[in-house]
């Protein structure tokens, strides 16, 4: 790899922007995809690489290609600059998320207690317009309060996000989803929402619970039986 | 942070920044119970530093070997471990698995 490919192809990570690194594996030569110079066929693998979000070898006309899938990182939108979400944050950054922190309450939503870690401090509702969640993106509402958490899974339920989850007892999470099917959810909408958040550990401190709810992001991610049931779309 | 792959890539640049020579070796194909998957990268300089890994550790010292060759000729290769491949067993890939990786020169 040339230092000037290797350049390109961190700048085109730190922009956010999908690339794949293609090598001729015979020479080595390499590309940066996509681009209109290089042959149909192999724009057209490494579209398909960066949809699947796997690197791997491809043949294209007898010639083993390995493609490099380089994905923008997976997001999470954390609601509830609480405690859990201090310890959560760390566990989620390690295996891979771009966090982002959101809490109007300025006292909770400082950047002494989530350093290295982005923190909005306007309402859920205009965070959540703002930051667009899509089908790489993971929302979990940690506040406990209706005010905070329901504009947030309101919004997210309005989007692709791949994960929802809301912290809260059974109870609480029952009240939750007779709020948010007065806003116009159907059952099914509703079924996206973990509640409790995070994977049954019996966790019980602030630590447990990060730990259980990153372990759920992963499972949820890779597709594992651990992780919730996926209603096949979104009802909006 | 977004990931290992990115944080080899940017040790490996930090490193030839600081007049290193250096090499990356990225895992192509994975048959079997391969601990890490296609992608996965490890840098290694010709002093001997290296960030990252290709396998759960069983052929890293191989890859590493074959990097410092490739630092000496400036030919790229592919390499192939695997238990049908006796080598493999030198190295020693426990695992049972099969994984092909291509090391280049940062250069």
């Amino acid at each position: 790899m040339t230092p000037a490919l290797l350049a390109a192809l961190a700048e085109a990570r730190a922009a956010k922007q999908p690339v794949v690194l293609a090598t001729r594996l015979p020479d080595g030569a390499q590309w940066l995809l996509p681009d209109p110079a290089q042959p149909a066929a192999l724009n057209a693998a490494a579209a398909h690489a960066l949809e699947e979000d796997t690197s791997g070898t491809v043949k294209l006309d007898g010639t083993d290609w390995f493609l490099h899938a380089y994905t923008p990182p997976l997001r999470l939108i954390v609601v509830g600059a609480v405690h859990i979400a201090q310890a959560l944050v760390p566990f989620a950054s390690e295996v891979g998320f771009a966090v982002t922190v959101v809490d109007p309450r300025r006292a909770f939503a400082s950047d002494e207690r989530f350093p290295n870690v982005t923190v909005r401090t306007d309402w859920p509702d205009e965070a959540m317009a703002a930051l667009g969640p899509d089908s790489r993106t993971a929302v979990v509402t940690l506040t406990h309060d209706p005010k905070l958490d329901d504009p947030a899974l309101d919004r997210a339920l309005r989007s692709d996000a791949f994960y929802i989850g809301a912290l809260g007892s059974r109870r609480t999470h029952a009240a939750r989803l007779g709020r948010l099917a007065a806003l116009g959810h159907d059952p099914a909408a509703l079924a996206r929402i973990k509640g409790p958040v995070g994977l049954d550990l019996e966790a019980v401190t602030a630590p447990e619970i990060g730990l259980s709810i990153a372990a759920e992001l992963v499972a949820a991610r890779r597709g594992s039986p651990l992780a919730p049931a996926r209603p096949a779309a979104r009802a909006a | 942070m977004t990931g290992d792959v990115e944080d080899v890539l940017a040790q490996a640049a930090a490193w030839r920044d600081a007049g290193e020579q250096v090499a990356i070796a990225t895992v192509t194909e994975t048959w079997g119970s391969s601990p890490r998957p296609a992608g996965s990268q490890m840098a290694v300089t010709k002093s001997g530093r290296m960030a990252g890994s290709v396998s759960g550790g069983c052929i890293e010292g191989a890859v590493a070997d074959a990097a410092l060759r490739t630092m000496e000729t400036g030919a790229p290769q592919l390499l192939d471990f695997g238990v049908t491949n006796e080598r493999a067993w030198e190295v020693g890939l426990a695992c049972g698995g099969k994984v092909k990786v291509f090391v280049e020169p940062l250069a």
